[in-house]
């Protein structure tokens, strides 16, 4: 174990704030991607606040940069960014509003936004530049990029999949958010995935799997991709879609769903308890 | 007339570009022998990136090396570098503004053998409706070296239409280049043509012929097509009878379309020449290739003289 129980205890905290914030930025009634931003709560909460570089300026070039190829989740980030000082959590209310700060998916006009992803398979790439440019000045930079499990549908993740060991992109690291779910069905359904970790390391990657909502084991997943050498380092996270709020838990529902004035309360509820556990 | 290549000045201009500036990168689909992005290849190895036949993987890629402060080239077939990454190119780098500069080779009609799915008659359409694009298209090899320059020093997204082959030398190395201007190439009083590329040269040849039919024709050289200079447009064709366009390109959405937009306001007859809403196809030579896709010097006389008879 890599970290003090006092450090995975605060992680676990921040975890339950991201949650928090997500419901406050998709209150009932509101159209939102609940499910897969909580699913990847725990890993976003772990890279900010436990494992990256980051600085009060957000443009500060020691940073490490944190790219979610799955855009849609990035209510998840705007939480982070807002605790990390970037912007107001004021502006959690105006999320998706015409002038509102917080556009529906990531965009650079954003402070700490690092690319504008959305339209899926694009951000491993998008990465994958960004860690060969920082390299070129400043190898301790490290970039990590956040994928979903239903985007690797895309073909442009093969290409980058491929490309990145070519480069020995040992400064980027990726995550799969593998929940198993995408927008209207699981993903073995839709388009079966198989063996990942196989498929990843015949690429060329060091693959490391986890649970993806195991503060302990995200850190020590993150504390190995660094210790790697020669390649770039992929940790399939096995996540639950909707993880902390049962309504939501599994399902295609909470994709980009808005909760009722019913399951708000539940949500609230929900987070006061797991807020309690911490 | 002295010939030259346009795609040998690119590369010659890139490896340049890479002495004077070390932020400068290099991206290229293996196809960079024929791109001659190799020219910067040779010279700086650990700024070139050989990214293999994954041109949308190669757009994004170019992204990430903007945002980490590097001023990317992203090289291929204009097909295969705006085509083929549209998405890409929309997403990645139009939206934020990223300081990608994407050279469009072999552009139009002028990969004349290897047939309609290497000729690009829609790039200028797909790169000038996105937000943010710059979009510029070179007379010649002398213009080409400077355009990669200019683009190197603009701030956000660039494309450049590259042609294949050698031809006319049309302009001065001493000439100051700006991007957005357009130059009279020849002056006239009864019509204007307003062309682009290796188009500008044909135009010219075009109002010789015209000359002999009594009908004095300007030629205006578009080597920036966004951001189009609508006020000078109008301008150039006060006093006219007439406005015809000539591109290597189709007539939907290229030069024509953002002509015409600029004159909406002072309408005269005009022709629009360039590929009439067909692919291309494979001929034994450039020659023959624009004499089937009507883009001669004897086909643009024609239908400009049409206009003004």
């Amino acid at each position: 174990m890599s970290c003090s129980s006092e450090k995975i205890r605060e992680l676990k905290r921040r975890a339950a704030d991201i949650r928090e914030d997500i419901v406050e930025m998709i209150p009932a009634g509101k159209v939102g991607h609940l499910g897969g931003s909580s699913s990847i709560a725990d890993v976003t909460a772990a890279l900010y606040f436990g494992k990256m570089k980051v600085f009060r300026d957000p443009k500060d070039p020691r940073r490490d940069r944190l790219i979610f190829s799955k855009g849609h989740a990035v209510l998840a980030q705007y939480a982070c960014l807002a605790e990390l000082g970037y912007f107001s959590k004021e502006e959690f209310k105006n999320v998706k509003t015409l002038h509102g700060l917080l556009q529906g998916h990531p965009d650079v006009s954003i402070p700490g936004i690092e690319a504008v992803t959305g339209s899926l398979g694009q951000g491993l790439s998008v990465s994958l530049g960004m860690a060969l440019g920082c390299r070129l000045d400043d190898p301790d930079v490290r970039v990590y990029c956040v994928l979903g499990d239903g985007e690797l549908a895309e073909g442009q993740v093969w290409e980058a999949a491929m490309a990145a060991p070519n480069f020995k992109a040992e400064n980027l690291c990726a995550i799969i958010d593998r929940n198993g779910i995408q927008a209207t069905d699981a993903t073995e359904k839709i388009f079966p995935i198989r063996d990942l970790k196989a498929k990843w390391e015949s690429f060329g990657w060091h693959v490391i799997e986890i649970d993806g909502h195991d503060m302990e084991a995200i850190l020590d997943a993150l504390d190995e991709a660094e210790t790697v050498k020669g390649k770039p380092t992929m940790i399939l996270a096995k996540t639950i879609k909707g993880k902390g709020f049962d309504f939501a838990e599994g399902t295609a529902r909470y994709h980009n769903a808005a909760m009722t004035e019913e399951e708000y309360a539940q949500a609230k509820e929900l987070i006061r308890k797991m807020k309690e556990g911490v | 007339m002295e010939l030259k290549n346009c795609r040998m000045a690119y590369g010659e201009a890139l490896k340049k570009l890479g002495e004077e500036n070390r932020n400068v990168v290099v991206l290229e689909a293996d196809l960079g022998n024929s791109t001659m992005s190799k020219l910067f290849g040779a010279e700086f190895p650990e700024r070139y990136f050989q990214m293999g036949i994954a041109e949308q993987n190669m757009l994004s890629t170019a992204a990430g090396l903007a945002f980490a402060g590097k001023i990317p080239f992203v090289n291929s077939f204009a097909v295969f570098s705006t085509g083929r990454p549209y998405d890409q190119i929309r997403s990645s780098i139009c939206i934020p503004e990223a300081n990608v500069k994407i050279c469009g080779s072999s552009a139009g009609l002028s990969d004349y053998g290897d047939g309609k799915t290497h000729q690009s008659i829609d790039d200028i359409a797909i790169m000038q409706v996105l937000p943010h694009m710059t979009v510029l298209s070179p007379v010649d090899a002398v213009e080409t070296e400077k355009m990669v320059k200019a683009a190197a020093e603009l701030a956000g997204p660039c494309y450049i239409r590259v042609n294949r082959n050698d031809i006319p030398v049309l302009t001065e190395p001493s000439e100051e280049y700006h991007i957005g201007k357009m130059s009279v190439m020849r002056e006239g009083t009864d019509l204007v043509i307003f062309a682009t590329g290796y188009m500008v040269y044909q135009s010219l040849e075009a109002a010789k012929i015209l000359e002999k039919k009594g009908i004095r024709a300007k030629v205006v050289n578009v080597s920036t097509i966004k951001p189009l200079d609508a006020e000078k447009v109008r301008e150039l064709a006060k006093g006219m009878k007439a406005v015809v366009t000539v591109e290597e390109h189709s007539v939907f959405g290229g030069l024509g379309a953002a002509i015409q937009k600029a004159m909406a306001k002072g309408p005269l007859p005009a022709e629009l020449i360039g590929v009439e809403d067909r692919f291309g196809t494979s001929a034994e030579n450039y020659e023959l290739m624009l004499q089937e896709y009507g883009l001669t010097p004897e086909d643009i006389a024609r239908r400009a003289a049409g206009l003004v008879q």
